[in-house]
């Protein structure tokens, strides 16, 4: 039986990359991988261009101590060790003087908020200060890179929003390299670079948060984005697609007429030659008017509403004053260049388009299968096994 | 025609007469080498104990029964070795207890390194899985006999046979202890980094503590008998004062002996008991503060006591 197969997948450095699936699926096997708690049969994992496997387990130890720490789903503190003790294991294993231990200890707890714990003992904790622990055990190492296995799941919901936003200050500021596991999809959007779903030891599709709840590869990726709010993650530009597309205003008016009534609109967005916002067309004034081979832009633009215009990276979720104002936004790109149009029914449209699959989308550059490292990737694993022996 | 006839009958005697004859020729020097460290520590234990004047191993026992095991074990300490003088028996209880430190001494110094091995390598344990439960199902009189052959009689071969006989729980509940480490606790040190020996250090010992201090009192309580057994081959202490008191056909002090022991074994068992259940305790209270840390606390106002937290 195979727990991890065929798995690749390249991480950068700063990058927090998250692994989701069903209970069994190989996550935990995944990461103890990574620092070969578990020794893979198979395959490379590579960090800063070496491959980890092939270190001399006095290589190997120097690694677990200053570049990789791990941060473990089921706790493991040292029941006889106070918690400062235990948050200052992994330095006192690497021979560091007492004091400077003791403060970097120190401020790992602080940054978990349990400051206060230091004298007792782990059994005296909850599951969710333990988890607390734990994660600053590993912090106080300092690592380049953390394994964190489900390190937020006994939280409660307000120490885990805490706990995320530190840990994304934490990685703008000083830039970690993360492997994370969780069940929470909210969570995987709001803290990662990179997604990717396991089943049965394998990926089923690998991407960004936002690939994947828009493109789900299949049903069972489905199921975890589908109690996702989708306007959280969905841009503007993604919603351009859907909406109509802005007019040009040296277009004559019956045609436009023609365009508006095809597509159902009440109101379309002109544009000059340069594709900057000159105004709105309302399908009324048009209706009304005899006068339908003129230009549009010359008689109809209506001078009494300014159009609202939005940049394409914009979350829809963030819109929702704008476009209850009845008229539709122009979304435009960097230079100002409007790319697209949209209004209340096009999100609405948009939002409802769940259950559509798209072929699996590994972009090309997060994803590898080929066994290609580029330079610029921190960590590198390639089509490795682990056989679990059942 | 009911047994074998004598001409069949194998002159294993002789075999091991001849052995032992060998040995004791040709190996004098190890045997006496292996008896040196336990004559030299028998020695000054057994100095100390008899100059100590009586009321202050009295409360020393006091002391230590309370801190280790509770008032009430430390009250029943302290009133036992009160009888223990009144009975006349002092010097023999001394002698007794300087054996028994000295054989427990050993079995832990020998016994826990022997357990280690034994909990780290599953081929070294194989082995000596079958060794310990020979000597375990071997009765206590039967390692008299070598002993005598080897080292000769008096308290020190007494301490060797008492060392031997009761060596097998140490081993056992060492290798057991160690073989109990949760593995969480282990892949922890592992993920840190930790080297065989921090992770002995660091996770193994200490997890197994509970298990290592059972072993110690199982130890402690076969010493106890055997303690009494090596009086047969002239050892002192307590034993001796019973031996003496059955041969002189004097139920008195055979009596007071044997009940002098009885209430030495049950110090000695409650003590070591307690030590158990503290180092199995350790961890789930506060950690205990030395009283200058409290003095510190105060003076500087820290309130970093944790219990005022909550
Ligand atoms: N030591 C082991 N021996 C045999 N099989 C194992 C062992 N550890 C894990 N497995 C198997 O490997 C598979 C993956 O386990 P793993 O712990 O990686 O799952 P997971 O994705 O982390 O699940 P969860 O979300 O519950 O933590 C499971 O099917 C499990 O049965
Ligand atoms: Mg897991």
């Amino acid at each position: 039986m195979l727990a991890v197969s065929e798995v690749s997948l390249k991480v950068r450095e700063g990058e927090i990359f998250t692994i989701m699936g069903l209970s069994g699926s190989g996550k935990s096997t995944l990461v103890r991988c990574l620092n070969r708690l578990i020794e893979p049969t198979n395959g490379s994992i590579l960090l800063d261009g070496e491959d980890i496997c092939l270190k001399s387990s006095q290589e190997l130890r120097d690694i677990r101590r200053t570049k990789i720490a791990m941060v473990f789903q089921n706790f493991a503190l040292l029941p006889h060790k106070s918690i400062l003790e235990n948050v200052e294991f992994g330095l006192k294993l690497r021979g560091e003087v007492k004091e400077s231990r003791r403060e970097k200890a120190g401020m790992a707890l602080e940054r978990v908020g349990l400051s206060n714990w230091s004298d007792r003992y782990p059994d005296n904790l909850s599951g969710g200060m333990k988890q607390r622990v734990g994660l600053a055990r590993a912090l106080a190492n300092d690592p380049d890179i953390l394994l964190m296995d489900e390190p937020f799941s006994a939280l409660d919901p307000l120490i885990r929003a805490d706990l995320q936003a530190e840990l994304i200050k934490l990685q703008c500021d000083i830039k970690k390299t993360i492997i994370f596991i969780t069940h929470d999809f909210h969570e995987a959007v709001k803290l990662s670079d990179q997604v990717a779903v396991m089943r049965d030891g394998k990926f089923v599709q690998m991407g960004t948060p936002e690939e994947i709840i828009l493109h789900p590869g299949n049903e069972y990726v489905e199921n975890f984005s589908r109690e996702m709010d989708r306007s959280k993650v969905i841009t503007a530009k993604d919603v351009a697609q859907t909406g109509a597309t802005p007019l040009y205003a040296d277009m004559a008016a019956d045609s436009v007429l023609k365009r508006m009534k095809k597509t159902g609109k009440q109101f379309a967005i002109l544009v000059d030659s340069d594709k900057k916002p000159l105004g709105y067309i309302f399908r009324g004034d048009l209706e009304n008017s005899t006068e339908l081979e003129m230009k549009v832009g010359a008689d109809f633009q209506r001078q009494d509403e300014e159009v609202i215009s939005v940049s394409s990276s914009t979350i829809v979720g963030n819109l929702y004053f704008q476009l209850s104002q009845q008229l539709p936004l122009a979304i435009s790109d960097d230079k100002g260049h409007v790319v697209g149009t949209m209004d209340a029914n096009d999100v609405m449209t948009h939002l409802s388009q769940a259950g559509q699959y798209t072929n699996i989308r590994n972009s090309a550059h997060a994803f590898s299968t080929d066994g290609q490292i580029s330079g610029e990737s921190h960590l590198t694993i390639n089509c490795f096994d682990k056989v679990v022996s059942s | 025609m009911n047994r074998l006839p004598d001409e069949y009958i194998l002159p294993i005697a002789d075999i091991f007469q001849n052995i032992v004859n060998w040995l004791v020729d040709e190996w004098r020097p190890v045997f006496q080498t292996l008896r040196w460290p336990i004559a030299q520590v028998l020695d000054a234990v057994s100095d100390l104990m008899n100059s100590l004047p009586f009321w202050l191993v009295i409360l020393f026992f006091l002391i230590v029964g309370w801190r280790t095991a509770g008032i009430r074990n430390g009250v029943f300490c302290g009133v036992s070795f009160v009888l223990i003088a009144f009975m006349g028996l002092w010097d023999e209880a001394m002698d007794s207890l300087s054996i028994l430190i000295t054989a427990v001494t050993f079995c832990v110094v020998v016994g826990v390194p022997i357990g280690i091995l034994a909990g780290r390598s599953n081929k070294f344990w194989a082995v000596l899985r079958p060794v310990l439960d020979v000597m375990q199902t071997t009765p206590s009189f039967v390692y008299l006999v070598p002993v005598v052959m080897l080292f000769g009689i008096g308290t020190v071969p007494g301490v060797i046979a008492t060392i031997v006989f009761s060596m097998p729980p140490v081993i056992r509940l060492t290798n057991l202890g160690l073989r109990q480490v949760p593995a969480e606790a282990i892949e922890a040190g592992e993920s840190f980094g930790a080297t065989e020996w921090q992770a002995l250090i660091n996770i193994r010992l200490p997890l197994a503590l509970p298990s290592i201090m059972t072993g110690v009192n199982q130890t402690l309580l076969m010493a106890m008998v055997m303690s009494v057994i090596i009086s047969m081959i002239g050892a002192e202490g307590l034993g001796l004062s019973v031996l003496r008191g059955i041969g002189a056909l004097d139920v008195g002090q055979a009596g007071i002996g044997g009940l002098a022991i009885v209430l030495l074994a049950i110090s000695l068992d409650r003590i070591t008991q307690g030590l158990g259940e503290k180092s199995k305790q350790a961890h789930h209270e506060l950690k205990p503060r030395s009283l200058l840390g409290r003095f510190r606390a105060a003076r500087t106002g820290a309130s970093d006591s944790p219990a005022s937290m909550q």
